[in-house]
């Protein structure tokens, strides 16, 4: 039990807020808005998803909300020239991938740092997006929002992915060579290439996957609104490593678990309805989303001092 | 008669329910070097850390020059003439070295001007009292480790220590550094300066020291005038058992040959127009000073830095290694130096770093077979005694001498033909070390050639079935079992014409 510690806290932190939320605002539980704010946190854990990887790699990537911003005017152009949403999905992920691939080949090939390298591309993404777009809409098709179907069934589609993708991604990081290369580039870089490893591929291959999510995630949001914003993925890249950090990624690389950023996401977007209901200024927010960052990383620097993974 | 210039009486520290110090007297005359030995995990280290003030001992009494100090603090320490120097220098890389000094030194407060003229000219006094030729505008980052040290010993006597404790001081040193070493020390203890020298190399004790205390399990078991003493008597002590074969000898004849070079170099790393050949159930020793291209040959052969000429042959088949998957793929394996560092991950468990090298073979599917590697790590760690609490535990959890035996474990089970160990022993204790070398052995008994980088000369000589000795790159002279260290040191330094063909 003592090695999953740190994920513990984490429920026990979740399961303190939900008993307050109970007691003090039982509203909080009622299905349909409790629904709909599950849905609408599933594209940001696609993304927190592949920002671990990345991170436990011992990288970073801040261009995230770009690509997600890329992939979902490129799709809403699609899908408004009247390209099947079926034939869209596959080409969102590959262009996501596409972009990560020039992170990856940037980070991994070239060796430049990875948090100048996605600043630059995050920036340039930015840019190229503002005078594509100039700012318009795009307004979907009918047929797109929700996949087509009832909203209830749309939103549980939605979570119902999400967790298949959870439940895959954490098996296969703990259960796939490369999953196992990840963390041991992570731990140390130097030591996984004497051990044979081509670290190089590995950070080139977790910012392919992640561009991949990035891109997934950014039709994920699309199909929850019946237009595209061009800003969409704004601060993306911020929620993506918090919800890491705190579901106990470690910044250092090298440990943390994907189902912990499940939790970390979960703990994290918990907090800003509870604020609301408990009746608490809502300028709070962002300062006790700090501190939950704080004490994550505090916590981390213990468990990494008695060297439990 | 004086009182010595440290007693300590007594002395008790426990961490917890772990007793590290159980009693022990220790005491160190002015102008002496009094060595301290004993394996990892003996105490050594609480005791200099008691002695430097950096932990407070439970029970007994430390007394300096016959005055009896209580509340002993690193800074009262310093202040009463106890100087530290560690195995890594604990200098500001990025600052020059007169700065570093006059930071060590100086009670400047936060807005006090600083005064280079000052500064420059106390580093070239300090300096230069020990004779070191090291500019005192040279920024710490572009020193080598032995000036780093020397630049402690600078900051230790400008802060007037008397007694000046050393840890392995010498660990990364080359031979000629560390004469160099010694004749500060000497000059130290002719000055009257008491030094206590913390080292695993007998051969310098001998050398260097006129005392020496042997730390066991917590106890002193025993303080001896190194006249009286030779080394099988001093690990007798420190094992507290006969050590009857340090070394283990050789029991088979060599095989086929394995590994054939022919000329192969290596521009980038320096090496040039390497021949040797390693046999089948050999152990060929490679010699030389740091720096004679030892470590850059064996990366050669691992495929880390591609040789660009020359030929390599392996069983006799001529092989390119141009990166480390490709060595793996030819069935050679390379436990690096410095493991502390690189041959195990500190932080996965000892059976994901036992698999790392052969996730392809023991994982055909898709999946990981997490109990295939759990009997593996098993079997090794009950092959190799590897001390753990199993196969779950993280290797930084591990004593050295342990996470050498992982490292080794990872590539014994690609079932190499030719297994490349660079320093197979460095910072390993006693114990551990005669472990390791019965392991080696072992494992030339079972065909496996081995190449073995060594800067422990007596390892070498040991150890080896033969000795290859590399000076500027390439190997200058092939030596047979039952040289003697002479020899191989004569053609590691160059000084005769006694270079044989290899």
């Amino acid at each position: 039990m003592s090695r999953y510690i740190r994920e513990l806290s984490v429920v026990a932190g979740l399961g303190l807020i939900l008993a307050a939320l109970s007691f003090f605002a039982p509203a909080f539980f009622a299905p349909a808005p409790l629904l709909s704010r599950l849905a609408a946190e599933v594209p940001a854990l696609v993304v927190a998803l592949g920002m671990a990887v990345v991170m436990i790699g011992r990288h970073i990537d801040i261009s995230v909300g770009s690509i997600f911003g890329l992939t979902a005017v490129l799709c809403g152009t699609l899908l408004a020239n009247k390209v099947p949403l079926l034939l869209v999905v596959p080409l969102a992920i590959v262009a996501g991938a596409t972009l990560g691939t020039l992170n990856g080949w940037l980070v991994a090939g070239l060796g430049l740092p990875s948090i100048v390298v996605t600043l630059a591309t995050m920036v340039t993404g930015r840019e190229l997006l503002s005078l594509w777009q100039q700012g318009r809409f795009i307004t979907l098709p009918n047929g797109v929002q929700w996949f087509g179907l009832s909203q209830t069934a749309g939103q549980w589609t939605l979570l119902i992915i999400a967790l298949l993708l959870v439940t895959l991604l954490a098996w296969a990081s703990r259960r796939l060579s490369a999953g196992r290369f990840v963390y041991a580039v992570g731990s140390d870089p130097e030591a996984a290439r004497l051990a044979g490893i081509r670290p190089g591929a590995v950070t080139f291959g977790s910012f392919v996957l992640l561009g991949a999510l990035v891109g997934f995630a950014a039709v994920l949001n699309l199909v929850q609104s019946p237009q595209v914003d061009p800003k969409a993925g704004g601060g993306l890249e911020l929620k993506a490593i918090a919800a890491a950090v705190i579901g106990g990624v470690a910044v250092t690389g090298g440990r943390g678990r994907l189902w912990g950023v499940f939790l970390g996401l979960l703990l994290l977007t918990t907090i800003n309805p509870a604020l609301t209901y408990l009746h608490v200024e809502a300028y709070w927010e962002k300062a006790i989303q700090g501190t939950v960052i704080l004490l994550a990383v505090e916590a981390d620097r213990f468990q990494g001092k008695g060297a439990a993974k | 008669m004086n009182p010595p210039l440290l007693q300590l009486t007594g002395v008790t520290k426990s961490f917890g329910a772990v007793r590290a110090l159980r009693g022990v007297s220790f005491n160190l005359k002015a102008g002496e070097v009094h060595a301290l030995l004993g394996e990892n995990g003996a105490g050594k280290s609480t005791l200099i850390k008691v002695i430097t003030g950096a932990h407070r001992p439970d029970g007994g009494t430390i007394a300096i020059t016959g005055v009896a100090v209580v509340d002993l603090t690193p800074t009262a320490a310093q202040k009463l003439g106890i100087a530290c120097i560690y195995q890594q220098p604990a200098l500001f890389p990025d600052l020059t070295v007169a700065e570093n000094i006059a930071l060590r030194l100086g009670r400047s407060r936060f807005f006090d001007r600083i005064n280079w003229r000052a500064n420059q000219s106390r580093a070239t006094e300090l300096l230069g009292r020990i004779g070191a030729a090291i500019e005192p505008d040279a920024e710490i980052r572009s020193l080598s480790m032995p000036e780093q040290q020397l630049v402690e010993i600078a900051c230790a006597l400008g802060a007037g220590a008397r007694i000046v404790v050393m840890d392995e001081p010498t660990a990364s040193l080359t031979q000629q550094e560390q004469q160099l070493l010694f004749a500060v020390i000497r000059d130290l203890r002719a000055n009257g300066v008491g030094v206590i020298y913390i080292s695993h190399r007998l051969d310098e004790i001998f050398a260097l020291a006129d005392r020496v205390t042997v730390l066991r399990d917590g106890e002193s078991v025993g303080t001896k005038d190194v006249g009286e003493i030779d080394e099988a008597g001093l690990i007798r002590l420190m094992v507290g058992r006969e050590v009857s074969h340090i070394y283990p000898p050789p029991e088979s004849a060599p095989g086929e040959v394995v590994l054939s070079l022919k000329d192969v170099g290596c521009t980038a790393s320096g090496v040039n127009r390497v021949t040797l050949d390693v046999r089948a159930g050999e152990i060929v020793g490679l010699a030389g000073l740091v720096g004679a291209g030892r470590t850059e040959l064996g990366r050669v052969l691992f495929g880390l830095t591609p040789a660009d000429s020359g030929e390599i042959r392996l069983n006799g088949q001529r092989i390119t290694v141009r990166s480390p998957q490709e060595a793996v793929a030819h069935s050679i394996a390379y436990v690096p130096e410095d493991r502390r560092r690189h041959g195990v991950i500190l932080d996965m468990p000892i059976a994901e770093n036992m698999t790392m090298a052969i996730h392809r073979r023991l994982f055909p599917g898709t999946w990981l077979n997490l109990k295939a590697e759990r009997n593996l790590a098993l079997d090794f760690i009950r092959d190799l005694g590897v001390k753990a609490f199993g196969p779950e535990a993280p290797g930084v959890s591990l004593s050295g001498g342990n996470q050498q035996k992982v490292s080794v474990a990872r590539w014994l089970a690609t079932k190499p033909k030719l297994l490349i160990l660079d320093e197979p022993t460095q910072g390993v204790d006693v114990g551990a070390k005669s472990e390791i070398h019965r392991i080696i052995r072992r494992l030339t008994q079972e065909g496996l050639a081995v190449l073995m980088i060594s800067g422990d000369l007596p390892e070498v000589l040991g150890m080896s079935d033969r000795i290859a000795v590399m000076r500027g790159g390439t190997v200058v002279a092939t030596l047979q079992r039952g040289a003697d260290a002479g020899e191989v040191m004569t053609a590691a330094l160059g000084q005769s014409a006694q270079e044989t063909a290899a």
